[in-house]
């Protein structure tokens, strides 16, 4: 059984205070675990330091799959334990640039001045770049795919022997609708990536209105993500990279209006920090 | 399947643009031409759709400017294809509504981040006469 849990579900930047403590003010982190150990990190937003701490001492092995490289998805990585540990291979999976590796894209904020240890300091890392064929991580297949969001960003879809979990917290489908409608699958970013999904985490930062003036910023409408998520077939759809100026009431609000207004087929749960889903069931 | 990234970003800046944008993929095959491009080619794509390359590139009848046939081989963005390098002309068509008209035509390669041909767009303009 393939389970995931919610570490940090925020965009943008991390917040705090008593208004976000219900869903969470730490920025996208989604730990996966497979029943044989295999353990995923999707994402280093700053919800990935306590997942580190949260590690079990025997683990050997830990792959973070980084979507891209804009700081609310990898502001964590400096901050999580197990790179230090010279008992555990970390695998870092993430886009590179036409010009700069992954590793030298890392670098950039992993280096003085912004951080005080060099990348190429930590005892046992290695960076794959993505997108790229699909590739195995112990039991979990993983295939990658570019989609829409500035600079190279990619989705994950991780395939487990009972489900398939589909990631894309920072995506824009919704430039390519035309006067409101959908255009045919083949031109949907993210599609492929996403169809028939047992459960899907995805974008939903913006109201209508806060989108009027973001078009092209990367992200998504709770309009646009549930539409997206009927295209494609999800079975489960949890919104997630919530603003950082939506409290939790405001959360609670638009989830409703939008499961009212647009009367999902599919199951719809709130994106909640410690929020537990085991493909297609919820804990 | 979906198309790459690149081709979709391709195809939704196209519907932004007032210039003439015509877009196919690594075989040639039309995928969009946007409605700038409507006006000059002389159908709406709704209704031409998809088209095969050997196709589109004899349908809209290429002449040079002495009135002499261009081979399709010699279509900007058939050499683009073919050469995987940006290519430029000035030609006269005629479109699907009858008309010919003198354009100049712009083509690149479209190639992604780890250097794959995904294929390539056409950029043209009408001339005043």
């Amino acid at each position: 059984m393939m389970r995931l849990r919610l570490f940090g579900t925020r965009g943008s930047v991390a917040v705090s205070g008593a208004d976000t403590v219900r869903y969470g003010g730490n920025t996208s982190t989604v730990e996966v675990r497979e029943d044989d150990g295999t353990l995923l990190v999707l994402d280093a937003g700053t919800g990935i330091c306590r997942l580190g701490k949260q590690i079990q001492p025997d683990t050997r092995r830990i792959d973070i799959l980084l979507t891209h490289l804009h700081m609310d998805h990898i502001q964590g990585l400096g901050f999580f334990g197990p790179l230090y540990d010279p008992a555990i291979d970390t695998h870092i999976w993430g886009p590179a640039s036409s010009t700069l590796s992954l590793e030298a894209r890392l670098s950039r904020y992993l280096s003085p001045p912004l951080f005080p240890v060099h990348l190429r300091d930590l005892p046992r890392l290695t960076c794959h770049p993505v997108p790229c064929d699909p590739f195995q991580v112990g039991s979990l297949h993983i295939k990658t795919s570019l989609v829409c969001h500035p600079g190279p960003t990619v989705g994950y879809r991780i395939e487990g022997k009972d489900g398939t979990a589909v990631y894309l917290p920072d995506h824009e489908p919704a430039l390519a609708l035309r006067e409101g409608r959908w255009l045919g699958s083949e031109w949907i970013s993210g599609f492929d990536l996403a169809t028939h999904a047992d459960l899907l985490i995805h974008d939903a930062q913006y109201t209508d209105e806060e989108y009027q003036l973001r078009v092209g910023w990367g992200h998504s409408t709770y309009r646009h993500a549930f539409e997206f998520a009927a295209q494609v077939g999800a079975k489960e759809f949890v919104p997630f990279h919530h603003d950082p100026a939506h409290d939790d009431d405001m959360l609670d609000q638009l989830l409703e209006n939008a499961k009212r207004q647009f009367k999902p087929t599919c199951r719809v749960s709130a994106g909640y920090e410690d929020a537990i889903f085991e493909v297609g069931s919820r804990v | 399947m979906s198309q790459p990234i690149q081709i979709i970003l391709m195809r939704q800046l196209a519907g932004y643009l007032s210039v003439p944008l015509f877009l196919v993929d690594p075989k040639g095959n039309l995928l969009f031409y946007n409605e700038p491009a409507e006006a000059v080619l002389g159908r709406r794509f709704e209704e031409t759709g998809a088209m095969p390359a050997e196709e589109w590139s004899s349908v809209f009848t290429p002449l040079d400017e002495d009135g002499q046939p261009i081979s399709p081989e010699q279509v900007p963005l058939r050499i683009t294809l073919t050469e995987r390098r940006p290519a430029y002309r000035r030609l006269f068509i005629r479109g699907l509504d009858g008309v010919s008209r003198h354009i100049e035509v712009a083509s690149i390669p479209i190639v992604g981040l780890q250097g794959e041909f995904l294929g390539g767009a056409a950029l043209f303009w009408e001339l005043p006469e």
